[in-house]
């Protein structure tokens, strides 16, 4: 006997079970970025009115570049992670919402790659 | 067929979005926001790695007013995100979903967000602009 219902059998779509991890993932990242959005954003407010060696030396010790680059993978993969929940509700077409997502994927991987690179530069001492 | 005592659903064009409603809109408008946001970031980072020359034309542009609002922006967005966020984390857990409990808490996450926005600039003029 089959569990599954008549409707799912007909259309032999059962659940991919991706959805939980998505959902997983999404709290996961959150809970980390509790402490370290908090500890950036004053970083940042203090920083953004600092000068060039004030910043350097800030950003670029051991401890600092470690937990902006723990912030900045949990920041992204969770800004990923919350667009395509926005698109899958508000974009109609299959077609554009899978174009939106890829693209918006991609993208925020450019950007975290980016960023994780200037920072190890910083912390490298270039 | 009567169907005059019926409840309806809200036509959204004439009626007032209650308090949890409106902040949960906000929640996904601060988050794609700060998505964008994060662009400025990477800019910032980008800026500070090139060197003092590009890094000093990036903190400019930070401390120009256009600049200072975008971070004012920045801060009250990631700030509210992140209490309603906790918020959103207490209700995965099944609390606080009366109705009396989530209209408390909305206010509470507005009170912590402005609060917070405010104490991060009252910190930053005092150790970012006196050093």
């Amino acid at each position: 006997m089959s569990l599954r219902s008549p409707l799912g059998q007909a259309k032999g779509l059962g659940s991919a079970k991706e959805g939980v991890h998505h959902w997983w993932a999404q709290r996961v990242t959150a809970i980390a970025l509790i402490p370290l959005t908090v500890w950036f954003a004053f970083k940042v407010a203090v920083l953004s009115m600092s000068d060039y060696n004030t910043v350097i030396e800030c950003i670029g010790s051991p401890w600092s570049a470690a937990l902006i680059v723990s912030l900045i993978v949990a920041a992204f993969y969770h800004a990923a992670l919350g667009m395509q929940v926005i698109y899958e509700d508000y974009i109609g077409g299959k077609a554009m919402r899978i174009f939106a997502i890829m693209a918006t994927n991609l993208l925020l991987f450019l950007l975290a790659a980016a960023s994780i690179i200037a920072v190890v530069r910083i912390a490298v001492g270039g | 067929m009567s169907s005059n005592n019926r409840p309806l659903s809200p036509h959204l064009d004439v009626y007032r979005l209650p308090l949890s409603a409106l902040l949960s809109v906000v929640h996904r408008g601060t988050g794609g926001f700060l998505t964008i946001g994060t662009i400025a970031l990477v800019w910032w980072l980008l800026a500070l790695a090139g060197g003092e020359e590009s890094f000093n034309s990036a903190q400019q542009f930070m401390g120009s007013f256009i600049g200072r609002l975008i971070l004012l922006g920045w801060t009250f967005a990631l700030f509210f995100h992140l209490s309603n966020g906790i918020r959103h984390l207490v209700w995965d857990a099944g609390y606080c979903f009366e109705k009396e409990a989530v209209e408390k808490t909305s206010y509470i996450v507005l009170g912590v967000s402005v609060f917070l926005t405010l104490l991060v600039w009252i910190v930053a003029f005092f150790f970012g602009a006196g050093a």
